[in-house]
């Protein structure tokens, strides 16, 4: 039963995806809603049917056909559409009644490319294209969606309503960019997928199914670039790479409750071979050229993360990495992973020495390496820096992780009190 | 025991599916069914109607699809057994078809 429930999941998911990509190619993109409200219907009547009939050979052929029917059915019916869509697709294909709605494996992919570089223009906001994005390329419910934000179900579909109304007003075609254009049209979708994979991997939500659901959506999108020529380029490659690193480490790093398990007290066992090696075939595509991007540089980081033991070799080169990656892209996040990665290739003065002078006082994770820093040499010291952090902290999954630091530190101090 | 026969129309659109809603909805129909057949009402399950379909109005007026000019859409049939049309009736009731603003008919079969 619960196989059943999880296929019949995914085959939304990924069908959604596909006949809305489709049906919106072939109408326009300012009938996006309406293709979705054809595909949703495609899949009530299959509810229908396939509970009452039993399951169709082909599920996926059969949500076509019914797609195709809706479609036609809807548009025929619907005067605004006789007026402005038909005339022009009468036009292009020079077909006078019948409209062919093709669900071929070549036109379901070209629509699905076309549609992720679509949602990926720069005309909308970012928040709203990763909802956007969930939405219309990973058929994700609007609750999934509120979920992963941590924000309302009102919010999501205004957000969603907003990118949708900027894709009519600014007139955004469902087609490849041009050739002078390609190459940025791609970092947009390459940041996305990033962006999204992200959400997922950092996620707030504590639904653990939804994070691992994210990640292998972000995964399934960066696929679709790596199987189309123009798309397949060494900065997609190394993009891939490093999701399929970090997805690696997905299992082991699920605790109870929604908390994390640290990098340092993961399961080794736990970790996905076959994802680490495909991490590495992409990693070795993405070789190729002469340009290095910050994904190359992560993906490079998160390889060597892949090899569980510590030495020195590793501390070194992961430091050096972040040394590259902070002059390519500086955020404070990065600049604080660099100084874990010092703290372990170079010792523990050395990172307090240029810890204090980074002063990244918003920042829980700042406060939390201060106090890692610390411990040991000045308890104190360090408790008052798991305070902060602990003070600063958004989610509940990292406030239990603080809290269990200060619990060890005041054990570590009772038992130092004890052997006095 | 007479037989009934129980079509299912549904209105088309104006929904937005999510998976979930997707998953609760083929649940209410799996459930609906395996309800009848265990009380031992549920005599077949019929032909599987395709989903294509054209129509011929008069005039010789053909359209494509499976619909009249009609708010709601002929999904399927099942036939069921029931001392009544009141009992059959009763029956149709909790039928999904009718959560998503269609309606079940209800029709006695002739013969046997």
């Amino acid at each position: 039963m619960e196989a059943q429930e999880e296929f019949l999941k995914h085959l939304f998911k990924q069908e959604f995806a596909k006949m809305v990509a489709v049906i919106s190619k072939l109408f326009g993109l300012a009938y996006i809603e309406t293709a979705e409200d054809i595909v949703s219907d495609a899949f009530l009547k299959a509810a229908e049917t396939w509970y009452v009939k039993g399951m169709p050979a082909n599920p996926a052929a059969w949500l076509y056909t019914v797609a195709k029917n809706n479609a036609l059915y809807y548009f025929k019916r619907n005067s605004l559409f006789a007026q402005k869509v038909l005339p022009v697709l009468k036009a292009t294909t020079g077909s006078d009644e019948n409209i062919e709605m093709d669900f071929s494996g070549e036109n379901i992919r070209d629509s699905q490319l076309q549609m992720m570089f679509a949602v990926c223009e720069p005309v909308i906001a970012s928040e709203a294209q990763i909802g956007l994005a969930l939405r219309v390329l990973c058929g994700f419910g609007i609750d999934e969606i509120a979920e992963a934000f941590f924000t309302s179900k009102e919010t999501i579909n205004k957000r969603l309503q907003r990118a949708k109304e900027k894709l009519r007003d600014s007139n955004i075609k469902m087609e490849m960019p041009p050739a002078e254009t390609l190459n940025s049209r791609l970092n947009n979708v390459l940041h996305i997928i990033y962006l999204l994979f992200n959400e997922g991997y950092y996620s707030i939500t504590h639904n653990d199914i939804l994070r691992k659901d994210l990640c292998l959506e972000a995964i399934r999108l960066g696929v679709i670039l790596t199987d189309y020529s123009l798309t397949n380029q060494p900065k997609t490659n190394a993009l891939m790479a490093l999701m399929c690193y970090h997805s690696s480490r997905l299992d082991a790093r699920q605790g109870n409750n929604g908390n994390y398990v640290l990098y340092d007290e993961q399961d080794e066992s736990l970790w996905d071979r076959a994802l680490v090696e495909q991490g590495n075939y992409f990693f070795s595509l993405s070789a190729r050229g002469e340009e290095v991007t910050s994904y190359h540089i992560e993906a490079s980081i998160a390889y060597w993360h892949c090899k569980k033991n510590d030495s020195a070799e590793k501390w070194e080169n992961i430091l050096e990495l972040y040394n590259r990656l902070l002059q390519i892209n500086y955020s404070p996040s990065v600049a604080l992973n660099r100084l874990f990665a010092l703290y372990k290739a170079k010792g523990r003065e050395e990172a307090i020495t240029e810890a204090e002078t980074l002063k990244l006082d918003n920042n829980h994770f700042y406060f939390v390496l201060l106090g890692e820093l610390y411990k040991g040499t000045d308890n104190d010291k360090a408790k008052q820096h798991y305070h902060k952090g602990l003070l600063l902290a958004k989610t509940q999954a990292d406030k239990n992780i603080i809290q269990r630091k200060m619990d060890e530190l005041d054990k570590d101090g009772l038992k130092a009190t004890k052997h006095r | 025991m007479k037989e009934f026969m129980l079509l299912f129309r549904q209105p088309p659109f104006d929904h937005n599916t999510t998976p979930q809603d997707w998953q609760a909805l083929a649940k209410k129909w799996k459930d609906w069914v395996e309800g009848l057949t265990s009380k031992g009402s549920f005599v077949s399950n019929g032909q599987r109607l395709a989903m294509e379909g054209k129509v011929l109005k008069p005039g010789g007026v053909i359209t494509d699809g499976p619909f009249v000019e009609a708010r709601e859409i002929l999904g399927s049939f099942i036939i069921v057994k029931a001392e009544n049309l009141d009992e059959a009736t009763t029956l149709a009731h909790g039928c999904p078809a009718i959560d998503t603003g269609g309606s079940v008919e209800i029709r006695p079969i002739f013969g046997q």
